[in-house]
C-alpha cells in the first residue's frame, strides 16, 4: 500500500502540469467567501465513539476541481455523505447556494444544484442506460402520472426534452451506442461513465465524485479524468474528487485537502501538499518525515 | 433480496401491439367465446382472469417497486365489498360502481402503504399482514358491509351493461376479459413510461434514487395506491363474475399467498409472466385432480389431493427461486429465442 502511494507521488512529481495557475489567489481558508460554490464550516461527525470528522472546514470555488485525499478511514466518504445529506453532522454548517445550513436533506440536493456519484456503483440495474441517465432529471418533472398516461402535449414535450438532454450528455461522454442496453449488462468502466452521465444530466453546479476511478484500468482512468476535466471546462462545475490514485489526483486537481483520522491536516495546491511534512507523515509513517 | 432486483427487459415496446399479443387477444375475444365449454369458462378462465389481474396489481408493487405485500386478498375483499355496496346503495351503473370500488381499495391501500415509508423487506411484509387481518375482521364484524345478511355470504348482482344482462358464462367472461385487457394496457403504459423509471429506481437503489431527486415516498405511495386499486378490481371480478357471491372468507391469507406465488412463479416485473403464473396456479390443481381420478380411480380422497397440491406447489416455488428467479417469463424468452434460431437455421 505504502509503496503504491510513494510510487504515485513519484510519478506525479515527474509529470506535473502547472494547473494551479488557473485558480488565482489560493488562500487556504476562504470559508465565508461569497464566491465559494460550497463550504463546510467546522463540521464534526462521529459514530458512537469514533470521530469520522473533527472540525473540518473546507471550501470549494466555482469551476474548481478539489481533491480530498487521505489514507483509508480518513473520513473522505463521510465528508461527501455529510454534504449530500446522507449523514447528519453533529456540529458545524454547510454553506450552499448563499445559505448556511445545519443539515441537508438528500431529497433537496438536486434542486440545490448538487449531484454525486457513489464509491460503489449505485445505478439501477433493471433500467437501460437511457433510463438510468433520465432518472437524473426526474426531480424537474412538472407533469404527473395522469398527464403522462393521457399523453398530454406538455407531458410529451417534456419527455422529448428529457430524451434530448440524455442524448447530449451521452454524446459528451461517448456512451451513445449503449443507450438502449440494460445497464447491468455493461462492463464496469462503462457503468461508472453512466453514473457520471446521470450526475451531469441535470447540469449541477457542484459535483461530488466518490472514487470515480476505483477499479478501473489505466486507460479507463485517463478517459474518466478527461471527462471530469472537460465537464468542468464546459459546465463551469465545482468538483469534489475523492480518489486514491495520487498520480491522477495531482494531475487533475486545482487544490487538494488531506484528511487523516477525520482531521484536515493539509490544504493547498498539489505542489504545496506534496511538500507538506504532515502529509508525508500520514502517508509514510513518522520515520519518513 | 436478489429476487427483487430481477432484471426487466428495458427494451421499449412499440406503441402498436406486437404479433403475439394480437394473436392472444383475438383468441381470447373471438375464438374462446365461440368454442369454449361453460366448464372451461367457469372453472378455468374466469378465475384465471381475476387472479391474473390481482397478480398484475401485486407485480406493480412488488415486482416493479420492490415493496413486498402479503395483504393482496384484503384489497380484493375491499374492492368486492365496495362494489357490492356502491351497487346496492347508489344504484349507479356497474362500471361506475367498479371504478368507485377501485378508488376505495386504492385509498385503503394507500393507508396500509404508509408503513413502507419507514419499513423495508420482511418488516414491511409483516405490516401488510395487518391489512389482511384487519379487513377480514372488519367485514365479518360489521354486518352493514354485507347488508345484514346472517350468513355473511351475499349474492353478487348480475352485471348489466346498457340494458344487456351479462348473466351467461360467455357474457361474464367477455366483461372480465375486457377489463383485464384494458388494465393490462394501462399497466404496460405506466411501467414503460417515466413512472416506470421511478418505480424501478426505488426498487433497485433507494438511496441513489433519493439523492438524485426521485420522489421516493411519493413513488411508493403511488405504487401502493395503483396496486391496491387494481387488486380491488380483481376482487370485483372474482366475486361478481367468477363466484357470483361476495364473502370475506374467500379473501383470506391463503389467497394473498396465492397471488404472491403467481408473481414469483411468473416472474417479477414482467406483465406476461403474471399471466403465465396465474395460468399455472389455476390449471395445476385441476390437472392434479384429473390425474389422480384417472390414475388411481378415486382411491385418493379430496383432502389428500389438496395436501399433495400444496406440497408440489411449495416445491415448485422453491425450485423457481433457486433455478429461475426470473420465472416462467424468462423460460418463455429462452424458448422463443431458441425457436427463432431453429427457424432461421432450418
Amino acid at each position: 500500500m505504502l509503496s503504491v502511494l510513494t510510487g504515485g507521488l513519484e510519478a506525479a512529481r515527474l509529470a506535473q502540469p502547472p494547473i494551479a495557475a488557473r485558480v488565482p489567489e489560493l488562500a487556504p481558508e476562504s470559508i465565508h467567501a461569497p464566491h465559494s460554490a460550497l463550504a463546510l464550516e467546522g463540521v464534526s461527525l462521529s459514530f458512537g465513539g469514533i470521530h469520522a470528522l473533527r472540525d473540518v472546514s473546507f471550501d470549494l470555488r466555482p469551476g474548481e476541481i478539489r481533491a480530498v485525499i487521505g489514507p483509508n478511514g480518513a473520513g473522505k466518504s463521510s465528508l461527501v455523505n455529510v454534504i449530500s445529506g446522507l449523514y447528519q453532522a453533529d456540529a458545524g454548517y454547510i454553506h450552499l447556494g448563499g445559505r448556511r445550513l445545519r443539515h441537508l436533506r438528500p431529497e433537496a440536493l438536486p434542486k440545490l444544484g448538487v449531484a454525486r456519484t457513489f464509491q460503489n456503483l449505485a445505478l439501477f440495474p433493471g433500467l437501460t442506460v437511457e433510463q438510468n441517465v433520465a432518472a437524473g432529471l426526474v426531480f424537474r418533472r412538472r407533469h404527473g402520472l395522469l398527464a403522462q398516461l393521457a399523453g398530454l402535449p406538455g407531458a410529451r414535450a417534456e419527455a422529448a426534452e428529457v430524451a434530448d438532454r440524455v442524448r447530449d450528455v451521452a454524446g459528451f461522454l461517448g456512451i451513445t451506442a449503449h443507450l438502449h442496453r440494460l445497464v447491468s449488462t455493461l462492463p464496469y468502466g462503462l457503468q461508472k461513465q453512466v453514473e457520471l452521465a446521470r450526475a451531469l444530466v441535470a447540469s449541477p453546479k457542484v459535483l461530488l465524485l466518490d472514487e470515480p476511478m476505483a477499479g478501473m484500468t489505466a486507460t479507463e482512468k485517463a478517459e474518466m479524468a478527461a471527462h471530469v476535466r472537460s465537464a468542468r471546462d464546459r459546465l463551469g462545475l465545482a468538483t469534489i474528487l475523492i480518489e486514491h490514485d495520487i498520480g491522477v489526483v495531482m494531475g487533475l486537481s486545482d487544490r487538494i485537502a488531506v484528511l487523516d483520522h477525520g482531521v484536515k491536516i493539509a490544504d493547498g495546491t498539489p505542489p504545496e501538499v506534496r511538500r507538506d511534512p504532515d502529509v508525508i507523515r500520514a502517508y509514510l509513517g513518522a520515520e519518513a518525515a | 433480496m436478489s429476487v427483487f432486483s430481477a432484471s426487466v427487459t428495458g427494451a421499449r415496446l412499440a406503441t402498436g401491439f406486437s404479433l403475439p399479443v394480437l394473436v392472444v387477444l383475438s383468441l381470447g375475444f373471438v375464438a374462446v367465446p365461440l368454442t369454449a365449454s361453460p366448464y372451461v369458462l367457469e372453472a378455468i378462465l374466469l378465475p384465471f382472469l381475476a387472479l391474473s389481474l390481482a397478480g398484475l396489481g401485486l407485480n406493480l408493487l412488488t415486482g416493479y417497486c420492490g415493496q413486498v405485500s402479503l395483504g393482496s386478498a384484503a384489497f380484493m375483499a375491499v374492492g368486492a365489498f365496495a362494489a357490492y355496496n356502491f351497487d346496492l346503495r347508489t344504484g349507479l351503473p356497474i362500471p361506475v360502481s367498479i371504478v368507485l370500488a377501485a378508488l376505495t381499495a386504492a385509498v385503503i391501500g394507500l393507508v396500509f402503504g404508509l408503513p413502507s415509508l419507514r419499513l423495508r423487506g420482511f418488516y414491511l411484509a409483516v405490516s401488510t399482514l395487518a391489512a389482511q387481518f384487519f379487513v377480514q375482521w372488519a367485514l365479518t364484524k360489521f354486518s352493514w358491509f354485507s347488508n345484514g345478511s346472517p350468513s355473511g355470504i351475499i349474492a353478487a348482482p348480475v352485471i348489466e351493461l346498457a340494458g344487456l344482462r351479462l348473466d351467461s358464462a360467455v357474457g361474464r367472461y367477455l366483461f372480465s376479459l375486457t377489463i383485464v385487457t384494458a388494465i393490462t394496457l394501462l399497466v404496460h403504459r405506466i411501467v414503460s413510461g417515466p413512472e416506470g423509471v421511478n418505480l424501478i429506481a426505488v426498487r433497485d437503489n433507494e438511496t441513489a434514487a433519493k439523492v438524485i431527486g426521485v420522489p421516493v415516498l411519493r413513488t411508493k405511495l403511488v405504487a401502493f395506491a395503483l396496486s391496491s386499486g387494481i387488486i380491488g378490481i380483481a376482487g370485483v371480478l372474482w366475486a361478481f363474475t367468477y363466484l357470483r357471491t361476495v364473502e370475506p372468507a374467500g379473501f383470506n391469507l391463503d389467497r394473498s399467498f396465492q397471488i404472491l406465488f403467481i408473481v414469483i412463479i411468473g416472474g417479477l416485473a414482467t406483465i406476461r409472466g403474471t399471466f403465465l403464473g396465474a395460468g399455472l396456479i389455476v390449471v395445476f390443481p385441476l390437472l392434479l385432480g384429473r390425474l389422480s381420478a384417472f390414475a388411481f380411480d378415486g382411491l385418493i380422497d379430496a383432502g389428500l389431493i389438496k395436501l399433495i397440491e400444496r406440497i408440489v406447489l411449495g416445491g415448485t416455488i422453491i425450485l423457481f427461486l433457486i433455478a429461475e428467479p426470473n420465472g416462467l417469463s424468462a423460460i418463455l424468452s429462452r424458448l422463443s429465442a431458441r425457436l427463432r434460431a431453429l427457424v432461421r437455421r432450418g
